[in-house]
């Protein structure tokens, strides 16, 4: 049976791990390799690296970084944050990822998504979604508008149906985050979630919002594969207690 | 030394990474040529099928590769390399493949579930595998793929997963092995395997 996913994430700048809290007010916390690591040894399923330097120049430091991440560790993991065309994806994949995610770019530039997809395979492509509730439909059902540039820039697109756009251009999974969750640790944001996975057939990664053992088991069941940050970071929790406590509620976990 | 075959489809990296951290001289080789003084073979593989066969006849892998099999070089097609070992797939039209092995791929029904399956799924261990020799039945394994192989010879299948339906996620078949899933990025249990056919080579 296919296992669902716990994916901490790991926000870099310039080479280095930080962490962020609404996107902003962000802290040094360390060394992305004896991260990596150290998830990879705690039974982490993937890992996510979101790069959030916006130069250019830095583009070097974060491959650097991308190779010597794929140097120490035997499990996949994505790399996003300033992919800007389907060379610097390739050039991602080239250094080690599995995978990368594309956000911005594919908001501005829609064909990326396909490009991507048929030169590397749908596979390795992730778009990234950041929603943030803008109203209601009626009948409590909300909306959420799409955001970019790290969540400062309003689209003015719907998030379920930039979803489903993103699947019939050839993203193989979504990465979703609630940027009304974001950082706030009161949960993932569950009726999002729910609308985004019922709107496409590729898997989609919950975002936002994880603070205790019960948010990652309701994220889970709505979603294939969870994210945290500053929980695995803070060590408020670990990998291995979250894997317990769903495996105690009958969810598929690896161990 | 290892060849790792680089026709353009995949991250080879870390399936270089995944060898030399087992203390083997890997390569990654682009020249068909050094396959002659390979003492084994990987070919790994992302992406879609036709384009890979097309590369693999364009830069003149085919007749190399088969010859080696031939031979008796232990050879290991991991992701698209396992489902090229086929004689054909159904991915985006009708495509020939290397005809090593008597099946063909074809794409998850709509009900498996999500498409592209990603994640970690669990193997089915025949216990009599070589290349799965203390890998415990029941052990995760991560895959990445749309399609997956339906293998006519149930002698050559290894390991079976299911999504959806059951399919080959190992199949061995005298020197040649395939792996459906990335055993470069199967953690511990991934390297083990590695290993196995290591030991074979």
């Amino acid at each position: 049976m296919l296992a669902k996913r716990i994916i901490p994430c790991l926000d870099v700048q310039n080479g280095r791990v930080v962490k962020g809290i609404n996107f902003v007010g962000l802290r040094d916390a360390g060394d992305p390799i004896e991260q990596a690591r150290w998830y990879a040894e705690q039974g982490a399923d993937e890992l996510t690296f979101l790069d959030i330097t916006a130069s250019v120049e830095a583009r070097g430091t974060l491959l650097q970084m991308v190779e010597r991440v794929a140097d120490t560790i035997f499990i996949p993991f994505t790399v996003g944050g300033g992919v800007r065309s389907a060379d610097d994806f390739r050039d991602l994949l080239r250094a080690g990822a599995d995978k990368a995610s594309i956000n911005t770019a594919a908001v501005t530039n829609p064909q990326i998504i396909s490009e991507c997809a048929e030169k590397f395979g749908s596979q390795c492509v992730v778009v990234a979604i950041d929603g943030k509730k803008t109203g209601d439909r009626g009948q409590g059902v909300g909306t959420w508008e799409v955001f970019t540039h790290g969540g400062r820039k309003a689209t003015g697109r719907d998030a379920i149906e930039w979803a489903r756009e993103v699947e019939s251009l050839g993203a193989g999974e979504i990465l979703l985050t609630s940027m009304d969750r974001d950082g706030t640790q009161i949960g993932y944001e569950l009726e999002l979630t729910r609308a985004i996975v019922d709107a496409v057939n590729i898997p989609v990664i919950a975002s936002g919002g994880a603070g205790t053992l019960e948010h990652f088991y309701a994220g889970i069941q709505v979603a294939d594969a969870v994210l945290a940050a500053s929980l695995f970071h803070d060590r408020v929790m670990s990998i291995v207690q979250v894997k317990d406590y769903l495996s105690a509620r009958g969810v598929p976990v690896r161990r | 030394m290892i060849a790792i075959i680089d026709y353009g489809m995949s991250n080879l990296r870390s399936v270089r990474h995944a060898f030399e951290y087992l203390g083997t001289d890997a390569r990654i080789v682009d020249d068909p040529t050094t396959l002659r003084n390979a003492r084994a073979i990987v070919l790994p593989g992302d992406g879609a099928f036709g384009p890979a066969t097309e590369n693999l006849r364009g830069f003149g892998w085919l007749e190399p590769m088969h010859e080696a099999i031939a031979r008796g070089v232990p050879f290991l097609g991991i992701c698209l390399g396992m489902q090229l070992l086929f004689d054909s797939s159904q991915e985006n039209g009708e495509h020939r493949g290397l005809g090593i092995l008597r099946g063909r791929v074809k794409k998850f029904p709509r009900d498996a579930g999500k498409i592209p399956q990603i994640g970690w799924n669990q193997l089915r261990v025949n216990p009599t595998s070589r290349f799965l020799a203390d890998v415990r039945d029941g052990t995760y394994a991560y895959f990445v793929h749309s399609y997956y192989c339906e293998a006519d010879d149930a002698n050559a299948i290894a390991a079976r997963t299911e999504y959806g339906i059951e399919y080959a996620s190992v199949v061995e078949h005298d020197n040649v092995w395939g792996a459906q899933f990335h055993p470069e990025k199967s953690g511990a249990d991934g390297l083990k395997m590695l290993g196995n056919f290591l030991s074979i080579v």
